[in-house]
């Protein structure tokens, strides 16, 4: 169990310094950081003066440590659009797009769980036909289109929920801003959060009812009917939690996805959030927070895929190898 | 006669398919003794997993009883509702499937599987039915049942866990015990010993079984009477030591011809020229015609209904149609 957990760790470290590398190469290959930083009047002189001061003729290595350093305690530098520091920018648009993320995955999983039994255990009647090609849309239309269909019907036409930003918020701690705890923090939520998990949800549903159709022809299945076991206790004692056990892994990885995929759904909407944030910098050519955002991204994957093992771990006992190998 | 335990009678099932219906089953009748171990033969495809699915009401779709009818204890069971013959199930009639790797759901321990089995048919507290769990690892024989039961199923081997298989078919003292080839997939090494463990468990509970198998040996040893089937058909049905020392029906005698020894297995059954017949494809009159060494003209017109032999033997086969009367078990 420790060896397991260790090596995942050295796999993490491994990527996360892989995912430096391509951020920390952004600053030297795409823009000029000192002409991001300066106006038009300063001399060459000045120029290979601060270039100097900021460390940047020394050798890659150098550079790269120094990058890291300061990466690790969060340190990324000043925006070169925003003039403010990069973290601090990141730290106050996380929790928008945190709670974005959190709302719609639950939904995904939850609906696409939900579904993907509901048109497993009956297949062939009206509504499982119904919802399998309405999810068929839901796969096959892009996420900015969703949002802006459903912009058009609930916010233009019926005019019942809002078209853009997060509502009112209120802070939670020193700097956490939610919008779960007001009403029009909540309503805002609604649209963007059905457009960023509408395709995580289909995917999760096609995947439990696939695999939830396969978990019904095994033999313990057929074991299970035959020692006269209710259909509750055979569809969801037995047929479901073997369903969820690969479906686990998949959801994880999806809520890493959403995070990344929440830039789309925050441009449609103007929601506050870093994906927002990163569209505009990557406009502007702002290294700092591209870089950021970067890593931030690989840390939220990496962290996920580590709680995911752990989670498949804790659910499925054949991989608890401790008795086993002391016993055969 | 006694009530049976069991009385197949006339069963006939179906496979709707686009090209027509298949009859897998074809009017196949039998009874069940209580405290009798019936054994059930015929080459892969003659339908004797389909006669157990068929008893204990888990056919799956499209297949489907067309007709006839099944008794347990004097009471109709084949038409049953949904929810009671899910009573019936475990129950009355416990199941011990081929593969024992497989018939074990992988996340739950062989205790959890145990007592919920035990207590969605009797009325027990935990404690209890965890006790009577224990008794059931006991008696199948696993070692240190009482430490061994939370344990996952993939903590044992392949002979141990259909040691867990059987305890958990007998969990509710069923009246019937159907195994479908319970040692096919096992280890030659242990193959005997699951046998053993099998009847000796169901005979001191007083509970019958319907032991299906490839293997002529393990009906020698094992079985009371035995039955074969062929093409969804039952071809001949009777005493043990008769039917293996003297089959009558044609198809029979290849079969014990095809098996010398004990060891040996299903894949001599081939031994008779020719092969089974496809659902699709079976012949008029008897189905056995094409590879019958004694075929004559009646035998591709008439189908031969079970013929009464004396000493509970019946053969399906015209060889046979003297002055005997047609059977009416
Ligand atoms: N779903 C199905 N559709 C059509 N035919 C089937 C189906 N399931 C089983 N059969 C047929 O039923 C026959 C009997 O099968 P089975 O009872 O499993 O044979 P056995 O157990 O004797 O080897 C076989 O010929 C098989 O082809
Ligand atoms: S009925 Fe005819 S074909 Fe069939 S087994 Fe008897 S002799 Fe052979
Ligand atoms: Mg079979």
């Amino acid at each position: 169990m420790i060896a397991f957990i260790l090596r995942r760790l050295v796999q993490s470290v491994i990527v996360m310094l892989t995912v430096a590398l391509v951020a920390f190469a952004l600053f030297r290959f795409v823009g000029d950081p000192i002409a991001s930083m300066v106006g038009q009047e300063t001399t060459l002189a000045e120029r290979a003066e601060i270039r100097q001061a900021l460390g940047l003729n020394d050798p890659f290595p150098v550079q790269f440590w120094s990058f890291l350093t300061r990466a690790v305690q969060g340190d990324f530098g000043i925006s070169y659009r925003l003039q403010q520091p990069v973290m601090e920018l990141i730290l106050s648009r996380l929790p928008a797009t945190l709670e974005l993320a959190l709302v719609s995955g639950i939904m995904a999983f939850a609906f696409g769980v939900g579904f993907g039994v509901y048109t497993a255990l009956r297949r062939g009647n009206w509504l499982s036909g119904s919802i399998m090609t309405i999810s068929l849309i839901g796969v096959s239309l892009p996420t900015f289109l969703i949002g802006v269909l459903l912009i058009w019907v609930f916010a233009v036409e019926l005019q019942w929920l809002p078209s853009f930003g997060r509502g009112e918020t209120v802070y939670i701690g020193d700097w956490w801003r939610t919008g779960l705890l007001t009403s029009s923090g909540r309503f805002s939520l609604i649209l963007p959060a059905i457009t960023l998990g509408l395709y995580q949800m289909t995917l999760i549903m096609r995947l439990v009812r696939a695999e939830m159709l396969e978990v019904l022809r095994t033999d313990y299945i057929k074991f299970a009917r035959a020692r006269g076991l209710s259909n509750r206790a055979v569809h969801f004692g037995h047929a479901l939690k073997n369903t969820l056990v690969p479906v686990i892994t998949i959801t994880g990885l999806q809520m890493g996805s959403i995070i990344a995929f929440s830039i789309i759904t925050e441009t449609v909407f103007q929601w506050p959030g870093v994906g927002a944030l990163f569209i505009n910098s990557v406009r502007f050519v702002d290294v700092p927070v591209m870089a950021a955002y970067l890593m931030l991204i690989a840390l939220v994957f990496v962290v996920i895929n580590l709680v995911v093992d752990l989670l498949y771990y804790a659910v499925d006992p054949r991989l608890r190898v401790d008795r086993a190998s002391a016993r055969s | 006669m006694p009530t049976p335990l069991l009385s197949v009678r006339d069963l006939v099932v179906e496979f709707p398919t686009r090209r027509g219906t298949l009859r897998a089953l074809d009017h196949v009748s039998f009874d069940i003794a209580e405290g009798e171990v019936l054994g059930m033969v015929g080459e892969s495809g003659a339908g004797k997993s389909l006669t157990g699915a068929a008893i204990i009401g888990l056919l799956e779709a499209p297949g489907r009883i067309a007709g006839g009818e099944v008794w347990l204890k004097g009471e109709r069971i084949d038409n049953l509702s949904p929810e009671k013959m899910r009573r019936v199930r475990g129950r009355r009639i416990g199941m011990v499937f081929q593969d024992p790797l497989t018939s074990l759901n992988p996340l739950y321990t062989v205790a959890e599987q145990l007592i919920e089995t035990i207590r969605t048919h009797l009325d027990l507290s935990e404690k209890d039915a965890r006790k009577r769990a224990v008794g059931l690892l006991d008696r199948v024989g696993i070692p240190a049942a009482a430490r061994r039961i939370d344990d996952y199923p993939h903590h044992f081997s392949g002979g141990m866990r259909q040691r867990v298989v059987i305890a958990l078919a007998l969990a509710a003292e069923p009246e019937l015990v159907i195994a479908d080839e319970p040692t096919t997939a096992l280890d030659v090494s242990v193959q005997a010993q699951i046998i053993d463990v099998l009847k000796e468990a169901c005979i001191e509970r007083g509970a019958s079984v319907m032991l299906i198998t490839h293997d002529m040996g393990v009906i020698a040893e094992t079985a009371d009477r035995v039955a074969v089937l062929y093409a969804g058909r039952m071809a001949e049905i009777g005493p043990v030591r008769d039917v293996i020392q003297a089959a009558e029906h044609p198809y029979t005698s290849g079969l014990m011809g095809a098996i010398p020894t004990l060891t040996q297995t299903a894949d001599r059954l081939t031994q008779i020229p020719g092969s089974m017949p496809r659902l699709n494809a079976i012949p008029q009159g008897c189905a056995f015609n094409p590879r019958c060494k004694h075929v004559f003209d009646r035998c591709r017109r008439d189908r031969p209904e079970l013929i009464a032999r004396g000493g509970g033997r019946h053969v399906a086969c015209w060889l046979f149609d003297g002055a005997m009367e047609k059977a009416d078990v």
